[in-house]
């Protein structure tokens, strides 16, 4: 059995390590980015890489050890650099004496062939096409009632009664989404742990603001990356709305222009008519329409250097001018350090109090 | 009186001022540029800019800013792609986006989108909105238009005979201008980057000029032709995307292979996204060549003198010794 691994993005890998597992590879689960991650990965990769590339190659380097063959990732096209990651990455764990091969899934609707070639690489047991497909929409079901359960937790977070006790229900009824198999299992699991979390007690009168979070994919997706800001404002009584989910973006990328992508590129038009590869543009049109719904703030997360972000940040200036919207932007890279990110956090709530008035 | 145009002389402007500046001159307008970078111009950018941007970017926001209260239109031209396969830089991707919402008191921006992807005339079509913007009519475009072509051939034809961006000017190609120089028997390095960071000696500071005046003879990026660069076999599954990057490591695979270099030098800028990778791939390439030298100059706004110096003489001197007698 090949031994094959993927890049840790939040709590996707319990989805993704079924499916591997179902097309018969032994996975080697990605352990969740700490310290000794970006270590690695810093010590590894170009100086100036940007962050996301620092962490994927300290994951691969933890991982790779114990005897990693494949890694499993996505290629992506566009000006920009993630589409270089994964030779990258190669390259760099080749010259390290790591004999991996990266099999890179582009998207399908611009390379079929690659995107079948890959597919049959993964696939040991030689399932058909029809079973593959199978074991994928499971997959696919599994990744959506992940993301439900996180979007829950953002509404109740901010509401708790006991500090902390969303989170701590929210590790609970994970592992009983990572347990069900079947369809059916699946869909019961995420709804006993809605129901769960819902039982958290809850002060429905709090004064709660809602904030939308917009940037670069993978800081977006990746708590250990952005120091978990999402539950640092929860705890701060802020509501976010994040512009990007797994299921809300692979589709996206991958299929065709949703109905939602088409409205986020419309608002972004009179400001950035350009598609500047990465979430540039989105994060404008989102910032426009999370503006339009009234949100009291957003709050930009991008990697240090990152190129279409800086782009977006230099008119999202005229962008919180223009709808009287506050935009805090956090660079992040190894170095940004939580106590200071509170700080910036708490600046921005005051702020946001003062506007609303008493 | 004729509408006055405004030039930023930073980024791209090094490699295609004489079709722009021939352009809008034959158009009929004042062609006004901002000159070379000093410190004002500098100050004025990191002032505007985000913080986090890189340094060429604030300088052309210097730039711009230098031009804003001087002119009627400022040329501010969306380059996207030029060849077919790679583009440029998301910034210069959205470069008319960042100028028009930062600065809101801005002349109007000739900000026209070039992407030759769109289609077998989307050059002379993209050139056709420029010259509409300011009220030119149709053979008056196409005449300024062939031209300004005209003048970009010869300048890209000095540049291949061996001159420097700097050099070959239009009003120095008469016989008086410079000669390209001879660079048999001496010592011979490669200078690689972008040419807004290569060519601008404000922020490279003055890397070619103390060479040159070291005795050592340089080549850049844009003397060698662009034939010769696409035909370079690249050691990677996947190409480069961004143009000026894909060139400059297409350009050092060039010169380490046809050894014509006995030294190379790449100036980046800090921050700069594309060079992250650039960067390393140079150093891979430069592995297998271990007899050329290699030196990576960081620029960015606080660069100084002194320091440069100190290094570009050490690297000189250590490039110089083996070879007694240069
Ligand atoms: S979007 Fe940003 S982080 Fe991602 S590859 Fe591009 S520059 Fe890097
Ligand atoms: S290529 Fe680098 S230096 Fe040039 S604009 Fe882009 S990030 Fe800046």
């Amino acid at each position: 059995m090949p031994r094959v691994t993927f890049p840790h993005v939040g709590e996707s890998y319990r989805a993704f390590k079924m499916l591997m597992e179902d097309l018969g590879n032994e996975v080697i689960v990605p352990p969740r980015p700490s310290r000794r991650t970006l270590d690695l990965g810093v010590r590894h990769a170009p100086e100036f890489a940007c962050f996301p590339v620092k962490i994927l190659l300290g994951t691969y380097l933890e991982t790779c050890p114990q005897g990693v063959e494949l890694i499993v990732t996505t290629g992506g096209v566009g000006p920009c650099r993630a589409g270089h990651y994964a030779q990258l990455h190669k390259k760099i764990l080749r010259s390290l004496g790591y004999a991996v091969d990266v099999v890179v899934l582009e998207p399908p609707r611009l390379y079929p062939l690659d995107f079948l070639h890959s597919v049959r690489r993964l696939n040991p047991h030689r399932l058909s096409f029809r079973a593959i497909y199978e074991c994928v929409r499971r997959a696919w079901r599994k990744l959506q009632a992940l993301d439900n359960l996180e979007k829950l937790t953002h509404k109740i977070r901010p509401r708790e009664l006991r500090a902390g006790e969303t989170t701590r229900v929210y590790r609970r009824v994970l592992e009983w989404v990572d347990r069900a198999y079947t369809m059916r299992e699946i869909v019961e699991a995420e709804r006993a742990a809605a129901e769960e979390l819902q039982k958290v007690p809850q002060d429905p009168a709090r004064e709660v603001f809602k904030v939308g979070i917009v940037g670069e994919v993978y800081v977006l997706l990746e708590p250990a990356s952005n120091l978990e800001i999402e539950e640092a404002l929860g705890h701060m009584g802020v509501e976010v709305e994040r512009s990007i989910f797994l299921t809300g973006w692979t589709r996206d990328n991958t299929w065709a222009e949703t109905h939602e992508v088409l409205t986020v590129k419309d608002a972004a038009l009179p400001y950035l008519p350009e598609l500047l590869g990465g979430h540039g543009r989105d994060s404008v049109g989102n910032t426009v329409i999370f503006a339009k719904r009234g949100f009291h703030g957003v709050i930009q997360l991008a990697p240090f250097t990152c190129i279409p972000e800086i782009v977006a940040r230099t008119i999202l200036t005229r962008v919180s001018r223009d709808f009287g919207i506050p935009v805090l932007t956090f660079f992040l890279d190894e170095q940004t350090g939580k106590a200071g990110m509170i700080t910036r956090l708490e600046a921005f709530v005051d702020l946001m109090r003062r506007r609303k008035g008493p | 009186m004729a509408p006055s145009v405004g030039i930023p002389c930073s980024l791209l402007y090094f490699w295609f001022y004489p079709f722009w500046e021939t352009f809008f001159r034959e158009l009929g307008a004042r062609v006004v540029t901002s000159g070379s970078t000093n410190k004002q111009i500098l100050d004025l950018g990191v002032k505007e800019a985000l913080a986090d941007a890189c340094v060429p970017v604030k300088l052309y926001f210097g730039h711009v800013q230098a031009l804003m209260p001087e002119v009627d239109f400022l040329f501010v031209p969306r380059l996207v792609c030029l060849n077919y396969q790679t583009t440029y830089c998301p910034k210069f991707l959205g470069l008319p986006d960042m100028i028009r919402h930062t600065f809101t008191g801005s002349p109007p921006l000739i900000d026209i989108r070039i992407d030759v992807r769109e289609g077998l005339h989307a050059l002379p079509k993209a050139y056709w909105q420029a010259g509409r913007a300011l009220g030119a009519k149709h053979a008056a475009v196409a005449r300024a238009y062939l031209l300004a072509w005209k003048a970009q051939r010869r300048y890209l034809t000095l540049l291949q005979k061996g001159l420097l961006p700097g050099e070959a000017a239009p009003g120095k190609s008469s016989p008086t201008g410079k000669r390209p120089p001879d660079r048999r028997g001496r010592l011979v390095f490669g200078v690689l980057g972008y040419p807004y960071l290569v060519h601008d000696p404000y922020i490279s500071v003055g890397l070619i000029a103390r060479l040159q005046k070291m005795g050592v003879g340089v080549i850049t990026l844009e003397n060698i032709p662009p034939r010769l660069l696409y035909r370079q076999p690249l050691p990677l599954d996947k190409r480069l995307f961004w143009t000026p990057g894909d060139l400059v490591y297409r350009a050092a695979l060039y010169l380490l292979s046809s050894r014509r270099v006995h030294g190379l030098i790449h100036v980046t800028a800090f921050g700069c996204g594309p060079d992250a990778m650039v960067g390393k791939y140079l150093e891979q390439a430069l592995r297998r060549h271990p007899e050329v030298p290699f030196l990576t100059l960081t620029v960015d706004e606080h660069t100084g003198e002194a320091g440069m110096a100190t290094r570009i003489e050490a690297f000189v001197d250590m490039v110089r010794r083996p070879k007694a007698g240069w």
